[in-house]
Protein backbone atom coordinates (compact mmCIF):
# COMPACT_ATOMS: atom_id res chain seq x y z
CA UNK A 1 0.00 0.00 0.00
CA UNK A 2 1.12 3.71 -0.82
CA UNK A 3 -0.82 6.83 0.68
CA UNK A 4 1.10 8.67 -1.88
CA UNK A 5 -0.32 7.30 -4.96
CA UNK A 6 -3.53 6.98 -3.13
CA UNK A 7 -3.44 10.85 -2.34
CA UNK A 8 -1.81 11.99 -5.14
CA UNK A 9 -1.53 16.34 -5.92
CA UNK A 10 -3.97 16.31 -8.05
CA UNK A 11 -6.40 14.38 -5.93
CA UNK A 12 -6.17 16.19 -2.89
CA UNK A 13 -6.05 19.41 -5.03
CA UNK A 14 -9.81 18.70 -6.29
CA UNK A 15 -10.24 17.19 -2.77
CA UNK A 16 -9.46 20.60 -1.60
CA UNK A 17 -10.50 22.82 -4.26
CA UNK A 18 -13.37 21.03 -6.12
CA UNK A 19 -13.96 22.48 -9.36
CA UNK A 20 -17.70 22.85 -10.24
CA UNK A 21 -19.32 22.20 -7.07
CA UNK A 22 -22.51 23.87 -7.38
CA UNK A 23 -25.86 23.81 -9.86
CA UNK A 24 -25.42 24.50 -12.72
CA UNK A 25 -26.93 27.07 -14.60
CA UNK A 26 -30.38 25.94 -16.67
CA UNK A 27 -29.30 22.21 -15.85
CA UNK A 28 -32.50 20.11 -17.28
CA UNK A 29 -31.18 16.48 -16.27
CA UNK A 30 -29.94 15.78 -12.01
CA UNK A 31 -30.04 12.53 -9.87
CA UNK A 32 -28.54 11.77 -5.95
CA UNK A 33 -26.40 9.23 -5.28
CA UNK A 34 -25.73 7.75 -2.13
CA UNK A 35 -23.14 5.09 -0.53
CA UNK A 36 -25.18 3.99 2.52
CA UNK A 37 -22.53 2.38 4.39
CA UNK A 38 -20.40 5.49 4.99
CA UNK A 39 -22.89 8.44 4.13
CA UNK A 40 -21.29 9.89 1.33
CA UNK A 41 -23.74 11.72 -1.07
CA UNK A 42 -23.63 13.46 -4.27
CA UNK A 43 -25.66 15.32 -6.59
CA UNK A 44 -25.22 15.90 -10.48
CA UNK A 45 -26.99 18.18 -12.03
CA UNK A 46 -26.72 18.36 -15.96
CA UNK A 47 -27.83 20.43 -18.97
CA UNK A 48 -28.21 17.60 -21.62
CA UNK A 49 -28.95 18.87 -25.12
CA UNK A 50 -31.16 17.45 -27.55
CA UNK A 51 -28.09 16.19 -29.65
CA UNK A 52 -27.29 14.26 -26.03
CA UNK A 53 -24.32 16.74 -25.79
CA UNK A 54 -23.32 17.52 -21.97
CA UNK A 55 -23.46 21.45 -21.71
CA UNK A 56 -22.15 22.05 -18.64
CA UNK A 57 -22.61 19.60 -15.24
CA UNK A 58 -21.96 19.89 -11.59
CA UNK A 59 -22.23 18.99 -8.34
CA UNK A 60 -22.90 18.98 -5.01
CA UNK A 61 -22.11 16.63 -1.68
CA UNK A 62 -20.23 15.89 0.89
CA UNK A 63 -17.95 12.94 1.25
CA UNK A 64 -14.05 11.74 1.29
CA UNK A 65 -11.15 13.32 -0.24
CA UNK A 66 -11.37 10.66 -2.78
CA UNK A 67 -14.97 11.06 -3.90
CA UNK A 68 -14.84 14.96 -3.79
CA UNK A 69 -11.96 14.81 -5.83
CA UNK A 70 -13.35 12.43 -8.19
CA UNK A 71 -16.97 14.00 -9.17
CA UNK A 72 -14.67 16.95 -9.30
CA UNK A 73 -12.19 15.37 -11.76
CA UNK A 74 -15.41 14.65 -13.72
CA UNK A 75 -17.19 17.44 -14.25
CA UNK A 76 -13.99 18.47 -15.55
CA UNK A 77 -13.51 15.74 -18.11
CA UNK A 78 -17.01 15.44 -19.02
CA UNK A 79 -18.11 18.34 -19.93
CA UNK A 80 -18.60 19.24 -23.57
CA UNK A 81 -18.54 16.09 -23.98
CA UNK A 82 -21.34 13.54 -25.80
CA UNK A 83 -23.09 11.48 -23.62
CA UNK A 84 -21.88 8.36 -25.12
CA UNK A 85 -18.38 9.16 -25.67
CA UNK A 86 -18.46 10.10 -21.65
CA UNK A 87 -20.11 6.82 -21.36
CA UNK A 88 -17.23 5.00 -22.85
CA UNK A 89 -14.36 7.31 -20.54
CA UNK A 90 -16.55 5.98 -17.56
CA UNK A 91 -15.61 2.57 -19.04
CA UNK A 92 -12.25 2.76 -19.41
CA UNK A 93 -12.38 4.51 -15.68
CA UNK A 94 -13.60 1.84 -14.12
CA UNK A 95 -10.78 -0.81 -15.53
CA UNK A 96 -8.52 1.39 -14.45
CA UNK A 97 -10.11 1.17 -10.75
CA UNK A 98 -10.59 -2.51 -11.20
CA UNK A 99 -8.20 -3.90 -13.46
CA UNK A 100 -5.15 -1.21 -13.01
CA UNK A 101 -4.98 -0.69 -16.51
CA UNK A 102 -3.61 2.28 -17.44
CA UNK A 103 -5.26 5.11 -19.16
CA UNK A 104 -5.40 6.25 -23.01
CA UNK A 105 -8.51 7.68 -24.00
CA UNK A 106 -8.35 8.96 -27.44
CA UNK A 107 -10.65 11.55 -26.79
CA UNK A 108 -9.37 12.99 -24.25
CA UNK A 109 -6.01 15.12 -23.90
CA UNK A 110 -2.70 14.34 -22.12
CA UNK A 111 -3.88 16.47 -19.74
CA UNK A 112 -6.94 14.87 -19.01
CA UNK A 113 -5.98 11.65 -19.28
CA UNK A 114 -3.32 12.83 -16.44
CA UNK A 115 -5.65 13.95 -14.36
CA UNK A 116 -8.01 11.00 -14.69
CA UNK A 117 -4.89 8.75 -13.94
CA UNK A 118 -4.16 10.31 -10.67
CA UNK A 119 -7.34 8.17 -9.47
CA UNK A 120 -5.72 5.28 -9.95
CA UNK A 121 -4.09 4.31 -6.27
CA UNK A 122 -7.72 3.31 -5.69
CA UNK A 123 -7.42 -0.02 -7.32
CA UNK A 124 -5.06 -0.73 -4.10
CA UNK A 125 -7.73 0.35 -1.87
CA UNK A 126 -10.92 -1.65 -2.02
CA UNK A 127 -12.71 -0.33 0.35
CA UNK A 128 -12.06 3.09 -1.18
CA UNK A 129 -13.35 2.14 -5.01
CA UNK A 130 -17.09 3.11 -4.36
CA UNK A 131 -15.78 6.35 -3.23
CA UNK A 132 -14.16 7.43 -6.78
CA UNK A 133 -17.06 5.93 -8.26
CA UNK A 134 -19.95 7.17 -6.88
CA UNK A 135 -19.98 10.47 -9.39
CA UNK A 136 -19.76 8.43 -12.05
CA UNK A 137 -22.49 6.13 -11.52
CA UNK A 138 -24.82 9.24 -10.55
CA UNK A 139 -23.99 11.25 -13.52
CA UNK A 140 -25.06 7.98 -15.77
CA UNK A 141 -28.28 7.98 -13.56
CA UNK A 142 -28.96 11.40 -14.12
CA UNK A 143 -28.47 11.73 -17.86
CA UNK A 144 -30.60 8.63 -18.18
CA UNK A 145 -33.32 10.12 -16.37
CA UNK A 146 -33.47 7.30 -13.75
CA UNK A 147 -36.27 7.53 -11.04
CA UNK A 148 -34.40 6.13 -8.52
CA UNK A 149 -31.04 7.28 -6.18
CA UNK A 150 -27.60 5.75 -7.18
CA UNK A 151 -26.57 3.67 -5.14
CA UNK A 152 -23.13 1.93 -4.68
CA UNK A 153 -24.81 -0.73 -3.18
CA UNK A 154 -27.00 -1.91 -5.77
CA UNK A 155 -24.32 -0.92 -8.95
CA UNK A 156 -21.27 -3.27 -10.09
CA UNK B 1 -2.57 -5.12 35.34
CA UNK B 2 0.22 -7.00 33.20
CA UNK B 3 -1.35 -5.20 29.85
CA UNK B 4 1.20 -6.63 28.14
CA UNK B 5 0.87 -10.26 29.47
CA UNK B 6 -2.79 -10.06 28.65
CA UNK B 7 -1.91 -8.91 24.82
CA UNK B 8 0.00 -11.81 24.51
CA UNK B 9 -2.90 -14.60 24.84
CA UNK B 10 -4.23 -12.22 21.94
CA UNK B 11 -2.72 -13.99 18.65
CA UNK B 12 -3.88 -11.59 16.47
CA UNK B 13 -0.84 -9.18 17.57
CA UNK B 14 1.43 -10.84 16.61
CA UNK B 15 0.72 -9.99 13.32
CA UNK B 16 2.13 -7.11 11.32
CA UNK B 17 -0.42 -4.82 9.29
CA UNK B 18 1.15 -2.97 6.46
CA UNK B 19 4.47 -4.09 8.58
CA UNK B 20 3.50 -2.06 11.74
CA UNK B 21 2.03 -3.05 14.90
CA UNK B 22 -1.51 -3.46 15.12
CA UNK B 23 -3.07 -0.93 16.77
CA UNK B 24 -6.30 -2.21 17.32
CA UNK B 25 -8.86 1.07 18.10
CA UNK B 26 -11.69 -0.54 16.51
CA UNK B 27 -13.46 -2.74 19.69
CA UNK B 28 -16.96 -0.84 19.74
CA UNK B 29 -17.27 -2.76 16.44
CA UNK B 30 -15.68 -6.22 17.43
CA UNK B 31 -13.18 -6.67 20.08
CA UNK B 32 -10.15 -9.35 18.96
CA UNK B 33 -10.03 -12.90 20.16
CA UNK B 34 -7.49 -14.34 23.09
CA UNK B 35 -5.94 -17.81 21.52
CA UNK B 36 -8.26 -19.68 24.12
CA UNK B 37 -11.19 -18.82 22.71
CA UNK B 38 -9.75 -19.91 19.34
CA UNK B 39 -8.40 -23.22 20.44
CA UNK B 40 -11.96 -24.09 22.44
CA UNK B 41 -13.53 -23.74 19.43
CA UNK B 42 -10.71 -25.96 17.43
CA UNK B 43 -11.18 -28.46 20.49
CA UNK B 44 -14.70 -28.51 20.11
CA UNK B 45 -14.72 -29.71 16.70
CA UNK B 46 -12.16 -31.88 17.40
CA UNK B 47 -13.02 -33.56 20.42
CA UNK B 48 -16.75 -33.30 21.39
CA UNK B 49 -18.73 -32.09 18.72
CA UNK B 50 -22.19 -33.27 17.93
CA UNK B 51 -25.34 -31.50 17.77
CA UNK B 52 -26.77 -30.91 21.41
CA UNK B 53 -30.46 -31.24 22.84
CA UNK B 54 -31.57 -34.41 20.97
CA UNK B 55 -29.18 -37.08 20.29
CA UNK B 56 -28.69 -39.54 23.30
CA UNK B 57 -25.13 -40.61 22.20
CA UNK B 58 -21.98 -40.10 24.15
CA UNK B 59 -20.84 -36.90 22.21
CA UNK B 60 -24.62 -35.52 21.72
CA UNK B 61 -24.15 -35.56 25.66
CA UNK B 62 -20.68 -34.25 25.50
CA UNK B 63 -21.59 -31.37 23.37
CA UNK B 64 -24.80 -30.19 25.15
CA UNK B 65 -23.07 -30.25 28.56
CA UNK B 66 -20.25 -27.80 27.16
CA UNK B 67 -23.22 -25.65 25.70
CA UNK B 68 -25.50 -25.97 28.76
CA UNK B 69 -22.32 -25.07 31.01
CA UNK B 70 -21.87 -21.76 29.22
CA UNK B 71 -25.43 -20.81 29.67
CA UNK B 72 -24.67 -21.07 32.99
CA UNK B 73 -21.79 -19.68 33.25
CA UNK B 74 -23.58 -15.87 31.32
CA UNK B 75 -26.31 -16.91 34.00
CA UNK B 76 -23.74 -16.36 36.94
CA UNK B 77 -21.70 -13.71 35.19
CA UNK B 78 -24.81 -11.04 35.11
CA UNK B 79 -26.08 -12.85 37.83
CA UNK B 80 -29.36 -13.50 36.12
CA UNK B 81 -31.80 -15.61 38.39
CA UNK B 82 -32.39 -18.68 36.89
CA UNK B 83 -31.01 -20.37 33.56
CA UNK B 84 -34.00 -20.22 31.57
CA UNK B 85 -33.53 -16.77 31.80
CA UNK B 86 -30.38 -16.64 28.86
CA UNK B 87 -31.49 -16.93 25.50
CA UNK B 88 -28.78 -17.44 22.95
CA UNK B 89 -29.23 -15.69 19.67
CA UNK B 90 -27.08 -15.24 16.42
CA UNK B 91 -26.05 -11.41 18.08
CA UNK B 92 -27.52 -8.32 20.26
CA UNK B 93 -29.79 -7.05 16.96
CA UNK B 94 -31.55 -10.70 16.86
CA UNK B 95 -32.48 -10.01 20.74
CA UNK B 96 -33.96 -6.84 19.83
CA UNK B 97 -35.64 -7.55 17.36
CA UNK B 98 -37.24 -11.39 19.50
CA UNK B 99 -38.01 -8.65 21.35
CA UNK B 100 -39.73 -6.33 19.29
CA UNK B 101 -41.57 -8.77 16.96
CA UNK B 102 -43.03 -10.90 20.51
CA UNK B 103 -43.76 -8.48 23.10
CA UNK B 104 -44.73 -6.11 20.43
CA UNK B 105 -46.92 -9.27 18.87
CA UNK B 106 -48.63 -9.12 22.56
CA UNK B 107 -48.55 -5.79 24.16
CA UNK B 108 -48.33 -3.36 21.30
CA UNK B 109 -51.03 -2.22 19.21
CA UNK B 110 -52.04 0.99 17.19
CA UNK B 111 -51.29 4.24 19.28
CA UNK B 112 -49.00 2.18 21.80
CA UNK B 113 -45.69 4.14 22.20
CA UNK B 114 -41.84 2.91 22.03
CA UNK B 115 -39.91 4.81 23.88
CA UNK B 116 -35.79 5.24 22.43
CA UNK B 117 -33.32 8.15 22.11
CA UNK B 118 -31.50 9.79 19.50
CA UNK B 119 -28.16 7.89 20.58
CA UNK B 120 -29.79 4.39 19.65
CA UNK B 121 -27.70 2.46 17.13
CA UNK B 122 -29.98 1.32 14.13
CA UNK B 123 -30.09 -1.89 15.95
CA UNK B 124 -32.39 -0.38 18.72
CA UNK B 125 -34.69 1.43 16.21
CA UNK B 126 -35.10 -0.39 12.98
CA UNK B 127 -36.59 -3.32 14.78
CA UNK B 128 -38.71 -0.89 16.16
CA UNK B 129 -39.72 0.74 13.42
CA UNK B 130 -40.97 -2.32 11.73
CA UNK B 131 -43.15 -2.73 14.48
CA UNK B 132 -44.38 0.81 13.91
CA UNK B 133 -45.40 0.02 10.27
CA UNK B 134 -47.28 -3.05 11.71
CA UNK B 135 -49.14 -2.28 14.15
CA UNK B 136 -49.23 1.75 14.14
CA UNK B 137 -46.81 2.31 17.26
CA UNK B 138 -45.19 5.45 18.07
CA UNK B 139 -41.72 5.64 18.38
CA UNK B 140 -40.11 9.05 20.43
CA UNK B 141 -36.64 9.71 20.55
CA UNK B 142 -35.53 11.12 23.60
CA UNK B 143 -33.37 14.29 22.84
CA UNK B 144 -29.46 14.04 23.68
CA UNK B 145 -27.93 17.13 24.65
CA UNK B 146 -24.65 18.81 23.57
CA UNK B 147 -22.11 16.91 25.81
CA UNK B 148 -23.91 13.82 24.01
CA UNK B 149 -25.64 12.18 26.93
CA UNK B 150 -29.40 11.38 27.58
CA UNK B 151 -30.51 12.62 30.56
CA UNK B 152 -32.81 11.01 32.64
CA UNK B 153 -35.54 14.20 32.84
CA UNK B 154 -35.16 13.75 28.34
CA UNK B 155 -36.92 10.26 29.40
CA UNK B 156 -39.22 11.36 31.84
CA UNK B 157 -40.77 13.59 30.37
CA UNK B 158 -41.57 11.47 27.45
CA UNK B 159 -43.00 8.73 28.96
CA UNK B 160 -47.18 8.59 29.14
CA UNK B 161 -49.90 5.91 29.81
CA UNK B 162 -49.38 4.48 26.27
CA UNK B 163 -45.77 3.80 26.79
CA UNK B 164 -45.37 0.54 25.90
CA UNK B 165 -41.98 -0.10 26.55
CA UNK B 166 -38.24 2.23 27.03
CA UNK B 167 -35.30 0.69 24.89
CA UNK B 168 -32.04 2.28 25.50
CA UNK B 169 -28.07 1.58 24.87
CA UNK B 170 -26.44 1.20 28.35
CA UNK B 171 -23.47 3.28 26.77
CA UNK B 172 -23.48 5.09 23.26
CA UNK B 173 -21.22 3.60 20.65
CA UNK B 174 -20.82 7.42 19.26
CA UNK B 175 -20.26 9.64 22.23
CA UNK B 176 -19.32 6.70 24.85
CA UNK B 177 -22.00 8.27 27.04
CA UNK B 178 -23.18 5.78 30.17
CA UNK B 179 -26.41 6.19 30.25
CA UNK B 180 -28.39 6.73 34.19
CA UNK B 181 -29.40 3.09 32.81
CA UNK B 182 -30.88 2.15 37.18
CA UNK B 183 -32.39 5.57 37.16
CA UNK B 184 -34.26 4.90 33.90
CA UNK B 185 -35.53 1.66 35.29
CA UNK B 186 -36.26 2.42 38.69
CA UNK B 187 -38.52 5.34 36.98
CA UNK B 188 -40.26 2.96 34.39
CA UNK B 189 -41.03 0.53 37.06
CA UNK B 190 -42.57 3.20 38.77
CA UNK B 191 -45.15 3.18 35.35
CA UNK B 192 -45.22 -0.31 35.18
CA UNK B 193 -42.92 0.05 31.47
CA UNK B 194 -40.75 -2.22 30.68
CA UNK B 195 -37.28 -2.04 30.19
CA UNK B 196 -34.74 -3.13 27.52
CA UNK B 197 -31.07 -2.20 27.67
CA UNK B 198 -28.89 -2.76 24.69
CA UNK B 199 -25.94 -3.75 26.03
CA UNK B 200 -23.68 -4.13 23.05
CA UNK B 201 -21.07 -1.75 24.42
CA UNK B 202 -22.17 -1.32 27.71
CA UNK B 203 -21.54 -5.71 28.31
CA UNK B 204 -17.94 -6.09 27.56
CA UNK B 205 -16.88 -2.96 29.78
CA UNK B 206 -19.28 -2.80 32.28
CA UNK B 207 -20.15 -4.38 35.88
CA UNK B 208 -23.06 -6.16 34.79
CA UNK B 209 -25.77 -7.55 37.70
CA UNK B 210 -28.95 -8.04 35.90
CA UNK B 211 -30.67 -8.25 38.42
CA UNK B 212 -29.21 -5.26 40.45
CA UNK B 213 -30.15 -3.05 36.96
CA UNK B 214 -33.82 -4.32 37.13
CA UNK B 215 -33.65 -4.55 33.62
CA UNK B 216 -36.69 -6.33 31.52
CA UNK B 217 -34.39 -7.33 28.62
CA UNK B 218 -31.20 -6.76 28.31
CA UNK B 219 -29.10 -7.93 25.08
CA UNK B 220 -25.18 -8.65 24.21
CA UNK B 221 -22.91 -9.35 20.87
CA UNK B 222 -20.41 -11.83 22.42
CA UNK B 223 -18.36 -10.91 19.48
CA UNK B 224 -17.21 -7.71 21.34
CA UNK B 225 -16.91 -9.26 24.62
CA UNK B 226 -13.50 -11.19 23.46
CA UNK B 227 -15.87 -14.04 21.87
CA UNK B 228 -16.82 -15.72 18.27
CA UNK B 229 -18.94 -13.92 15.79
CA UNK B 230 -22.88 -15.25 15.37
CA UNK B 231 -23.47 -15.37 19.29
CA UNK B 232 -25.41 -12.73 21.17
CA UNK B 233 -27.44 -12.97 24.40
CA UNK B 234 -30.69 -12.22 25.33
CA UNK B 235 -31.34 -11.72 28.90
CA UNK B 236 -34.99 -11.73 29.59
CA UNK B 237 -36.92 -12.35 32.88
CA UNK B 238 -38.68 -15.17 33.24
CA UNK B 239 -42.15 -13.59 33.65
CA UNK B 240 -41.71 -11.99 29.96
CA UNK B 241 -40.76 -14.93 29.07
CA UNK B 242 -43.68 -17.17 30.28
CA UNK B 243 -45.74 -14.29 28.89
CA UNK B 244 -44.25 -14.00 25.20
CA UNK B 245 -45.03 -16.08 22.28
CA UNK B 246 -41.93 -18.03 20.60
CA UNK B 247 -40.26 -15.98 17.82
CA UNK B 248 -38.94 -18.29 15.09
CA UNK B 249 -40.40 -21.81 14.23
CA UNK B 250 -38.65 -24.94 13.72
CA UNK B 251 -36.31 -27.62 15.07
CA UNK B 252 -35.57 -27.90 18.79
CA UNK B 253 -38.54 -25.00 19.75
CA UNK B 254 -41.39 -27.85 19.91
CA UNK B 255 -43.35 -29.75 22.61
CA UNK B 256 -45.91 -31.89 20.54
CA UNK B 257 -46.48 -31.04 16.92
CA UNK B 258 -49.73 -32.59 15.30
CA UNK B 259 -51.48 -31.71 11.63
CA UNK B 260 -54.19 -29.66 13.72
CA UNK B 261 -51.91 -28.07 17.00
CA UNK B 262 -48.91 -27.44 18.01
CA UNK B 263 -47.55 -27.08 21.77
CA UNK B 264 -44.06 -24.96 23.07
CA UNK B 265 -41.86 -26.16 25.69
CA UNK B 266 -40.74 -23.18 28.24
CA UNK B 267 -37.89 -20.77 27.71
CA UNK B 268 -35.14 -20.93 26.79
CA UNK B 269 -36.14 -23.98 24.04
CA UNK B 270 -39.09 -21.91 23.18
CA UNK B 271 -36.99 -19.38 21.45
CA UNK B 272 -33.41 -21.19 20.04
CA UNK B 273 -35.27 -23.04 17.07
CA UNK B 274 -32.60 -24.56 14.75
CA UNK B 275 -29.54 -26.09 15.46
CA UNK B 276 -27.08 -22.90 17.11
CA UNK B 277 -23.89 -22.31 16.65
CA UNK B 278 -22.69 -24.75 18.97
CA UNK B 279 -19.05 -24.32 19.20
CA UNK B 280 -18.86 -20.73 19.06
CA UNK B 281 -20.99 -20.59 22.39
CA UNK B 282 -18.90 -22.71 23.88
CA UNK B 283 -15.71 -20.86 22.92
CA UNK B 284 -17.40 -18.28 24.12
CA UNK B 285 -17.53 -19.61 27.51
CA UNK B 286 -13.52 -19.03 27.63
CA UNK B 287 -13.85 -15.35 26.98
CA UNK B 288 -16.15 -15.38 30.13
CA UNK B 289 -13.61 -16.72 31.75
CA UNK B 290 -10.81 -14.31 30.25
CA UNK B 291 -12.99 -11.60 31.32
CA UNK B 292 -13.33 -13.03 35.10
CA UNK B 293 -9.31 -13.43 35.00
CA UNK B 294 -8.77 -10.15 34.71
CA UNK B 295 -11.39 -9.02 36.41
CA UNK B 296 -14.29 -6.46 35.13
CA UNK B 297 -13.15 -4.29 37.95
CA UNK B 298 -9.61 -4.16 36.42
CA UNK B 299 -10.99 -4.23 32.91
CA UNK B 300 -13.13 -0.82 33.59
CA UNK B 301 -10.22 0.71 35.66
CA UNK B 302 -7.70 0.08 32.93
CA UNK B 303 -9.90 1.68 29.85
CA UNK B 304 -10.78 4.86 31.76
CA UNK B 305 -6.98 5.39 32.14
CA UNK B 306 -6.60 5.14 28.37
CA UNK B 307 -9.31 6.62 27.45
CA UNK B 308 -8.84 9.66 29.43
CA UNK B 309 -5.24 9.92 28.39
CA UNK B 310 -6.25 9.44 24.72
CA UNK B 311 -9.00 12.63 25.68
CA UNK B 312 -6.27 14.18 26.96
CA UNK B 313 -3.43 13.76 23.80
CA UNK B 314 -6.35 14.31 21.40
CA UNK B 315 -7.18 17.42 22.82
CA UNK B 316 -3.27 18.36 22.34
CA UNK B 317 -4.61 18.94 18.79
CA UNK B 318 -6.21 21.88 17.61
CA UNK B 319 -7.16 20.45 14.60
CA UNK B 320 -9.33 17.59 16.57
CA UNK B 321 -12.77 17.92 17.78
CA UNK B 322 -13.89 15.01 20.13
CA UNK B 323 -17.64 14.18 19.36
CA UNK B 324 -19.35 14.74 22.91
CA UNK B 325 -18.10 15.48 26.16
CA UNK B 326 -20.10 13.14 28.51
CA UNK B 327 -19.85 13.23 32.65
CA UNK B 328 -19.63 9.74 32.63
CA UNK B 329 -17.76 8.49 29.64
CA UNK B 330 -16.95 5.08 28.23
CA UNK B 331 -14.00 3.70 26.41
CA UNK B 332 -14.91 5.34 23.35
CA UNK B 333 -13.96 8.73 21.54
CA UNK B 334 -14.94 9.33 18.44
CA UNK B 335 -13.43 12.56 16.68
CA UNK B 336 -13.84 14.99 13.43
CA UNK B 337 -10.43 16.74 12.16
CA UNK B 338 -10.87 20.06 10.33
CA UNK B 339 -10.68 19.62 6.70
CA UNK B 340 -10.40 15.79 6.71
CA UNK B 341 -13.10 13.21 5.71
CA UNK B 342 -13.02 10.65 8.41
CA UNK B 343 -12.39 8.12 5.91
CA UNK B 344 -9.28 9.77 4.64
CA UNK B 345 -8.14 9.59 8.67
CA UNK B 346 -9.09 5.71 8.77
CA UNK B 347 -6.80 4.99 5.61
CA UNK B 348 -3.98 7.00 6.69
CA UNK B 349 -4.45 6.02 9.98
CA UNK B 350 -4.53 2.37 8.30
CA UNK B 351 -0.91 2.80 6.87
CA UNK B 352 0.83 3.11 10.40
CA UNK B 353 -1.37 -0.29 11.57
CA UNK B 354 -4.00 2.08 13.46
CA UNK B 355 -7.68 0.48 13.19
CA UNK B 356 -10.20 2.56 13.70
CA UNK B 357 -13.96 3.17 12.79
CA UNK B 358 -14.90 5.96 10.50
CA UNK B 359 -18.51 6.36 8.79
CA UNK B 360 -21.69 6.83 10.95
CA UNK B 361 -21.19 4.19 13.10
CA UNK B 362 -25.13 2.67 12.25
CA UNK B 363 -26.02 5.90 13.90
CA UNK B 364 -27.46 8.56 11.35
CA UNK B 365 -29.96 10.08 13.98
CA UNK B 366 -27.56 10.98 15.84
CA UNK B 367 -24.66 12.20 13.00
CA UNK B 368 -28.08 14.38 11.56
CA UNK B 369 -28.64 15.67 14.77
CA UNK B 370 -25.00 16.69 15.55
CA UNK B 371 -24.36 18.12 11.65
CA UNK B 372 -22.42 15.62 10.74
CA UNK B 373 -22.41 13.21 8.27
CA UNK B 374 -19.50 10.87 9.97
CA UNK B 375 -17.16 10.43 12.41
CA UNK B 376 -13.58 8.95 13.58
CA UNK B 377 -14.02 6.82 16.03
CA UNK B 378 -11.72 4.91 18.49
CA UNK B 379 -12.71 2.35 21.06
CA UNK B 380 -10.29 0.66 23.36
CA UNK B 381 -10.54 -2.53 24.84
CA UNK B 382 -8.32 -4.19 27.59
CA UNK B 383 -5.09 -4.78 25.09
CA UNK B 384 -4.78 -1.15 24.72
CA UNK B 385 -2.24 0.90 26.09
CA UNK B 386 -0.93 4.54 25.95
CA UNK B 387 1.32 3.75 23.44
CA UNK B 388 -1.54 2.98 21.37
CA UNK B 389 -2.63 6.48 21.83
CA UNK B 390 0.77 7.85 21.15
CA UNK B 391 0.74 5.87 17.47
CA UNK B 392 -2.98 7.26 16.98
CA UNK B 393 -1.57 10.78 17.93
CA UNK B 394 1.31 10.35 15.78
CA UNK B 395 -0.70 9.41 12.89
CA UNK B 396 -3.33 12.08 13.30
CA UNK B 397 -0.25 14.44 13.39
CA UNK B 398 0.54 12.27 9.82
CA UNK B 399 -3.15 13.07 8.20
CA UNK B 400 -2.53 17.11 8.74
CA UNK B 401 0.59 17.64 7.44
CA UNK B 402 -0.58 15.75 4.23
CA UNK B 403 -3.92 17.50 4.10
CA UNK B 404 -2.16 20.90 5.19
CA UNK B 405 -0.16 21.11 2.22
Amino acid sequence: MDLKELYQEIVLDHGKNPRNKQKCKDFNKEAEGHNPLCGDKVHIFLRLNKEKKVEDISFEGEGCAISIASASIMTEIIKGKDFNVAKKILEHFLNMLKEGSKLSINSLNEDQNTTMMSLSGVKKFPMRVKCATLAWHTFIHAAEGKKEKANTEKVD
Amino acid sequence: MDIKSIKSEFPIFKNKINGKSLVYLDNANSSQKPGKVIDRISKFYSKEFSNIGRSVHTLAVTATNRFEETRDLIKKYINAKTIEEIIFTKNATEGINLVASTYGEKFINKGDEILITELEHHANYVPWHFLRQRKGAVIKFAKCNDKGEVEIDEIKKLITNKTKIISITHLSNVTGAILPVKKIVDLAKTKNIPVLVDGCQGAPHLKLDVQELGCDFYVMSCHKMYGPTGVGILYAKKKWLDKLPPYQGGGGMIEEVKKDNITFPGSPTKYEAGTLQTAEVVGFSESIRFMQDVGIKNIMQHEKEIMEYGVQELKKNNSVKIVGDPKNRGSIISFTIKGIHPHDIATILDEDGVAIRAGHHCCQILHEKMGLTATARASLGVYNSKEDIDVLSNAIKKCNKMFDK
